[in-house]
């Protein structure tokens, strides 16, 4: 017999080690909250983190109520002056953070730890708000591990936090199915239910609907994936993927502007040669639009085309978002435009860059038709030492003269925009789209990446009722490499690309690929598991039109399935020691029919002595039974292989 | 037969706990998956009202990694209760040893638990509706504590149902489950602070050698009972560095001590006389006193020792007047 510890049911303070453990828990949780939050935020949590260490080292008092009110209400002040406002996402994850450390010098009674751990939950929760990517994922369910095995560690005094994380653990692996289960069939509602505060979408990079010069070539340092393709059929060449984005119309003499949407009609065209199909994994970019190559038939669910052909979606795209599309690379675009409708798309700013208007004029009275106009102009463009750059001079008020005449050096902003002006002088109607060209496939798992340093602007032209818009791209007349194998081949060596597009560095893209193959997995199974992908999951398990009650059914009856299993198990582990006995028992009734009957007082070493004795051919086994079960029945631990071994001696056992 | 049907049934079982006062059970209880409650504590209640805000909060922002993280937390609060079930039940509790007490003290019912699976158990709490008692339970071992109930009267005092809780691991579920061993503590009245009357002493007649314990001759050492009285320890054998001893002396007893209920001054009641000569015996004992014993009905002989001392409180205890 053991003596029971005796420790009173009513806890006193926190232990040190406990509190510790709950500290760094709290402050990983914390953590990555810190590389954004204000200085002044990380000092004060800091130092509130200390104060209560120190105190509880010192075994001392917590400060007074009073005292931490007064804390507490600064601290909201100073979040106001901060932010400006105490709502919205990062004021309300900077209070949370603030509070919780607050909290935790508040840990008098019983409720205020479990309230601090659960507050704990929730600042783990708003890390998501920030990234949710493979790392993050990681890092958060380690800290869930940590803050849970503080919580085991205050229900359990006397243990050693090592052995409580472990608990932690297990438990949490054990929770692992139900989280499996409620995530793919919890009938899942598209968020947002209530409205979202401003700043929940911020920091979003991409193209806008605006351009002027500089504003693509700074997009082109991003290395980030603003989506990603995957082709069902076979995949278009390079000089083919002309993702359509924002179609700019309007020119104030230095920035092109995105017409106002009109939704006249729907777009005809006539298709020409085969459709690709392909679907888009858009990252969020909180905009409407949706990028297809050129020229989109059909659309999404939930989208519209505009009469420039861009697909718009209907509401800003701020989840993940994945769609299937059909374009013809090939294509006529006979819907009849009339002249008044193009007026917008001649329209050109009194006052500005006259010297290319000149031009323009010259071209007009040396052509035959508008698309002896367009030639002319590509052909000026190809001859006249035009430099394709990333860094190109910058322009002054005149900027189209500039570039065309002085500089001569220039990114697709400045070839594009030059070209629609020069056109809309011309009296051809024409208009700058804006979008990405091109892409990297990614051999891991075959999918286009395409990213920001991908984004391109070119120009359509209007030929005529017969011909309607016809894509002019001004930059492949200077750089043809650019649109033939990206822009890393086009720009002269030494341009500030990002790391990874540049060509040599082969081992890091490679590495790269894989990686980003692995995030692409987690953001299509994971991060983008929605209502529709429920959907489809539901349909393929073979509910078609699952009601919300057939779903719950579903639910509880695979999680309580869930449940008794994980019961069972432990239970199973309950009755592991009388496995051992019934084998026991069983050997002893072999034993018994030969005649040697164990009697009630006798152990098992004696008594295997005894038939040992008695059956000497059997000596061997009979005494490596009685071993091996006084091991498991009284050793200091029973684990199965042994338990496993016993019973297959037991069996084999003939006496 | 709709008994034998309802005794299977968890909520038949708790209902007869609480409302039917069980009969003590005799031998060693097996606590079985019937017997063993598990409901929501109210921190379980609040980490449920945390889950749902967190759920609202990954609907709202669209957070699939927020949904993994909620419904784990739910998972780990429906594994919680498999837990801390399980670290209660299966169980065996044993009657263990209880020790007499005198009234207003606290009697300690010695409870073994046994466990017989091969985790170990944490954090058992067990109360008999006084101070609880904390205890953990190593896998495949037994465990002796002492649960302790207030003695507020003299006679018998049966251990009322004690109730072994946990909360472990997480806190957010409370498994408990009742039982009452059939296990009885004795207890002697209260004494009071009165003195050894002097004039209790009965005359020696003298004629009789009195064998055994006396105060006059020298007769021998015998190991220390806590009861000796100091004036007897053989200090220099102590000194010397080895076990505690204490004199014991041979001879005529010096006074032979008779405490009789009817000598008691009338104005006594009945629970004042019990006290007072409760006292008596115990000081007695202290002195090394040859005492006897007179209540109504009862008689007790003069002798000396622990044997003695313990019938005569045995029998102030259980004293039941006419």
């Amino acid at each position: 017999m053991i003596a029971a510890l005796r420790v009173p049911a009513k806890p006193g303070p926190l232990p040190l080690p406990l509190l510790l453990w709950l500290t760094a828990g709290l402050a990983m949780i914390a953590a990555p909250h810190a590389l954004r939050l204000p200085a002044w935020v990380n000092g004060s949590v800091a130092v509130v983190l200390f104060w209560r260490v120190y105190l509880g080292w010192r075994q001392a008092e917590l400060p007074r109520r009073w005292l931490l009110l007064t804390l507490a209400l600064g601290q909201l002040i100073a979040v106001y002056f901060t932010f400006r406002t105490i709502f919205g996402r990062d004021a309300g994850v900077t209070l949370l953070v603030l509070l919780l450390a607050l909290k935790l010098m508040e840990t008098r009674a019983h409720r205020d730890v479990f309230v601090v751990i659960f507050l704990g939950y929730f600042v783990a929760l708003t890390n998501f708000f920030y990234s949710q990517g493979i790392p993050t994922g990681l890092y958060t369910m380690a800290t869930v591990v940590v803050i849970t095995a503080a919580l085991v560690g205050f229900n359990a005094r006397a243990r050693p936090m090592m052995d409580n994380l472990g608990t932690a653990g297990a438990m949490l692996i054990q929770a692992a199915p139900v989280m499996l289960l409620l995530f793919l069939l919890f009938p899942r509602v598209q968020g947002p239910l209530w409205g979202m505060p401003q700043d929940a979408f911020g920091g979003t990079t991409g193209l806008s609907d605006t351009m002027s010069p500089g504003s693509i070539s700074q997009l082109s340092l991003s290395d980030a994936i603003a989506f990603r393709a995957k082709f069902h059929g076979l995949r278009p060449s390079n000089n083919q993927l002309y993702w359509r984005g924002p179609v700019l119309t309007s020119f104030d003499g230095r920035t092109w502007h995105a017409a106002e949407p009109r939704l006249r009609y729907e777009v005809q065209f006539q298709a020409q040669g085969r459709p690709i199909e392909y679907e888009i994994t858009l990252e969020p970019h909180n905009r409407h639009w949706l990028y297809a190559l050129d020229m989109p038939a059909g659309r999404p669910s939930a989208a519209r085309i505009t009469p420039e052909y861009q697909v718009l979606s209907l509401s800003p795209v701020r989840t993940r978002m994945r769609y299937e599309m059909i374009s013809y690379p090939s294509y006529v675009v006979d819907s009849g435009a009339t002249r008044d409708e193009l007026r917008e798309d001649l329209a050109i700013p009194a006052g500005f860059n006259p010297r290319a208007q000149r031009l323009a004029r010259e071209w007009r009275r040396a052509a035959a038709d508008d698309a002896e106009v367009v030639r002319l102009a590509l052909q000026y463009f190809r001859s006249n030492g035009f430099l394709y750059s990333l860094e190109p001079p910058l322009l002054g008020r005149d900027s189209v003269d500039e570039f065309l005449f002085d500089t001569r050096e220039g990114f697709c902003e400045h070839y594009s925009s030059s070209f629609v002006f020069l056109m809309r002088a011309a009296g051809v109607p024409a208009r700058v789209v804006t979008g990405f060209q091109g892409g990297a496939i990614n051999p891991v798992d075959e999918y286009l990446a395409v990213r920001d340093s991908d984004a391109h602007a070119w120009a359509e032209v209007w030929l005529g009722a017969s011909r309607g818009w016809v894509r002019v791209d001004p930059t492949a007349a200077v750089a043809p490499a650019r649109v033939e194998r990206g822009i890393a081949a086009a720009v002269p060596q030494g341009s500030p690309l990002p790391l990874m597009i540049r060509e040599n560095l082969a081992w890091l893209r490679s590495l790269r690929n894989s990686w980003e193959a692995l995030a692409n997995q987690w953001n299509q199974w994971v991060l983008g598991y929605n209502p529709d992908r429920q959907r489809e999951m539901l349909s393929w398990l073979g509910m078609e039109h699952p009601s919300w009650q057939s779903m719950a059914m579903l639910l509880f009856w695979s999680i309580a399935g869930v449940i008794l299993a994980t019961g069972l198990w432990l239970v199973f582990r309950m009755r592991r020691e009388s496995a051992v006995q019934r084998a026991w028992l069983r050997f002893c009734a072999k034993l018994g029919r030969a005649g040697i009957m164990r009697a009630a007082h006798e152990g098992p070493v004696d008594y295997a002595a005894r038939a040992s004795a008695r059956l000497p051919t059997r000596a061997e086994s009979i005494r490596a039974i009685a071993q091996l079960y006084v091991d498991l029945r009284y050793g200091p631990r029973a684990d199965v292989e042994r338990l496993l071994e016993l019973r297959s001696l037991v069996r084999g056992f003939r006496a | 037969m709709l008994d034998r049907v309802l005794q299977y049934s968890q909520l038949y079982n708790f209902y007869s706990w609480v409302f039917k006062r069980h009969a003590p059970e005799r031998g060693v209880v097996f606590l079985g998956q019937r017997r063993v409650y598990v409901l929501p504590t109210r921190h379980g209640l609040t980490f449920s009202l945390a889950v749902l805000l967190m759920l609202l909060g990954s609907i709202n922002y669209v957070l699939s990694l927020g949904f993994v993280l909620t419904f784990l937390l739910a998972g780990l609060g429906l594994v919680s209760i498999l837990h801390t079930f399980r670290n209660l039940a299966h169980l065996y509790v044993g009657p263990g040893r209880v020790d007499d007490v005198f009234a207003g003290e606290v009697a300690g019912f010695g409870l073994t638990l046994e466990s017989r699976a091969d985790f170990e158990r944490f954090a058992l709490d067990l109360t008999a509706g006084g101070p609880a008692i904390t205890c953990d339970v190593p896998a495949r071992r037994t465990v002796y504590v002492s649960v302790p109930v207030r003695a507020a009267k003299r006679g018998w005092l049966q251990l009322p149902r004690v109730t072994i809780e946990t909360r472990y691991p997480l806190g957010l579920t409370r498994a408990w489950a009742y039982v009452q061993p059939d296990m009885r503590a004795l207890v002697y009245p209260a004494p009071d602070n009165a003195p050894l009357p002097p004039s209790a002493a009965v005359p020696d007649t003298g004629e009789t050698l009195t064998l055994g314990a006396g105060m006059d001759d020298f007769a021998g050492l015998r190991p220390y009972q806590a009861s000796d009285s100091p004036r007897h320890i053989a200090w220099k054998a102590v000194a010397r560095g080895g076990p505690v001893l204490t004199k014991t002396f041979s001879g005529r007893a010096s006074s032979q001590l008779w405490f009789d209920w009817a000598a008691l001054p009338d104005a006594m009641g009945l629970e004042a006389r019990l006290s007072r000569l409760t006292r008596w015996v115990l000081l007695a004992h202290q002195e090394g006193a040859r005492f006897g014993l007179r209540l109504p009905g009862v008689e007790i002989g003069p002798a000396q020792g622990e044997a003695h001392k313990v019938s005569c409180l045995r029998e102030l205890a259980l004293f039941e007047p006419r």
